[in-house]
């Protein structure tokens, strides 16, 4: 599996010539969580109430917010033609792709969570359900906005009929992992929505690679 | 060594119908320079031939395996961030080839000096000398090339005409689509038209 440690190289290699792109994700993700709190009253109740659907919501557009240049670039310079006549399959390679574009766009995000959590004014366990429930569910996004961008690669302006695309693919992670916060803030068990992210991660792991293949090789036909 | 055989072919892009019922053959050590105007189908016949592209109709007999080709489409596969020599690298990881010398087959087709500089600031000429860097690093029984001579000056055309003969000599076969003639005296040289 020489080749799909080579992409996985590969991307990190590029990341760190440019930092800005995966550190914009993070930056957005900060600005978006610490700015909610000045549009309301100070010290109102509800901020808490309301800080899992901030956390997620702030972590789906980060997610979205790279997403429509994943494939451009390997198209226009060729790189993907290289990926299609190669003997691996395309599959494990846009899965390899999308791995580093977790690593490099989400893991951040995961690991700034308990600091918005806190910020937020969460309490210590629904703070772990929230690193948790994001860490499940943050491959998930990325690999739902991997496929989209493999579909829309192909069309020349993307920007608007991408988020439409992507948006109903992505709400049951937010649904589920919003929920799970709320559940552990009311004291709730989080078991259920825990597992439908899990499950959710795994339909995405396996299926989106070999869908966004597909697409690919349609925007290349 | 084996030959290809077309068969009855028939490529369209869309709804259009660009190559129709086409029949030719390439045996090893032969270099076929598949000529035509613009919109006659070349790239398209080099697509399907790579399995870039599916035929609508006919038949391609003893296609080569992935592993026993190289392609070079009109985009050179060079990531702009990157070095050529981490490109060369790249593509090797890709096809699970080890590179005994990459810095040499750089060198061979003259970017020594910038096989370090990201290859987003090398000139067009340098960017598809970098491509070809690929033919002499990793050695293949197929080659298909297109337009390979796009943007080489006169030192990057002897370049070309030395990889292919050494290439066809050495039993290997060349499939390439070009505009101008091929460089140099090249032998095997087969030509093949195409009209739309």
């Amino acid at each position: 599996m020489s080749a799909v440690a080579a992409v996985f190289a590969r991307e990190l290699r590029i990341a760190l010539r440019r930092p800005a792109e995966w550190a914009q994700p993070l930056v957005f993700y900060g600005i978006v969580a610490l700015l909610f709190p000045l549009g309301i009253a100070p010290r109102d109740p509800a901020l808490t109430t309301f800080a899992p659907a901030i956390v997620w919501v702030g972590a789906l557009l980060s997610a979205l917010l790279g997403v429509e240049r994943l494939f451009r670039g390997d198209l226009d310079d060729g790189t993907l033609e290289q990926m299609l006549v190669s003997d691996t399959p395309l599959s494990f390679l846009l899965a390899a792709k999308l791995a580093a574009q977790w690593l490099l766009t989400a893991a951040p995000l995961v690991l700034a969570s308990p600091l918005l959590g806190y910020g937020l004014g969460l309490e210590t366990p629904a703070v772990q359900v929230l690193v948790l429930s994001l860490l499940l569910g943050t491959p998930t996004l990325v690999f739902t906005g991997g496929f989209a961008a493999a579909l829309t690669v192909g069309a020349p302006r993307a920007g608007l009929l991408l988020p439409i695309l992507v948006l109903p693919l992505m709400t049951p992670a937010v649904i589920f992992g919003g929920g799970a916060v709320r559940a552990a803030t009311s004291g709730l068990p989080s078991d259920a929505p825990l597992y439908f992210l899990g499950a959710l991660l795994a339909l995405s792991l396996t299926l989106l690679p070999v869908a966004a293949a597909g697409a690919l090789r349609n925007a290349i036909d | 060594m084996s030959s290809l055989h077309v068969h009855q072919l028939v490529v369209s892009r869309g709804d259009r119908t660009v190559l129709d019922d086409l029949s030719f053959s390439v045996a090893a050590g032969e270099v076929l320079h598949i000529r035509g105007r613009n919109g006659a189908g070349k790239t398209s016949l080099l697509e399907v031939l790579c399995g870039l592209r599916t035929a609508s109709g006919g038949r391609i007999e003893q296609q080569p395996a992935p592993s026993e080709r190289h392609w070079i489409g009109h985009k050179n596969g060079l990531n702009p961030v990157l070095s050529a020599l981490e490109n060369l690298q790249f593509w090797a990881g890709l096809n699970g080839v080890t590179l005994r010398d990459p810095r040499g087959a750089l060198a061979s087709v003259g970017l020594k000096a910038q096989a370090l500089r990201p290859a987003g600031t090398l000139s067009t000429g340098q960017k598809r000398r970098a491509a070809l860097a690929r033919l002499v690093a990793a050695p293949r029984p197929w080659w298909f090339l297109d337009e390979p001579l796009a943007g080489l000056d006169l030192e990057g055309l002897d370049v070309f005409a030395r990889l292919v003969t050494a290439q066809v000599s050495g039993g290997g076969t060349v499939i390439v689509t070009s505009h101008q003639p091929l460089p140099g005296e090249i032998p095997g040289l087969r030509a093949l038209s195409l009209t739309p």
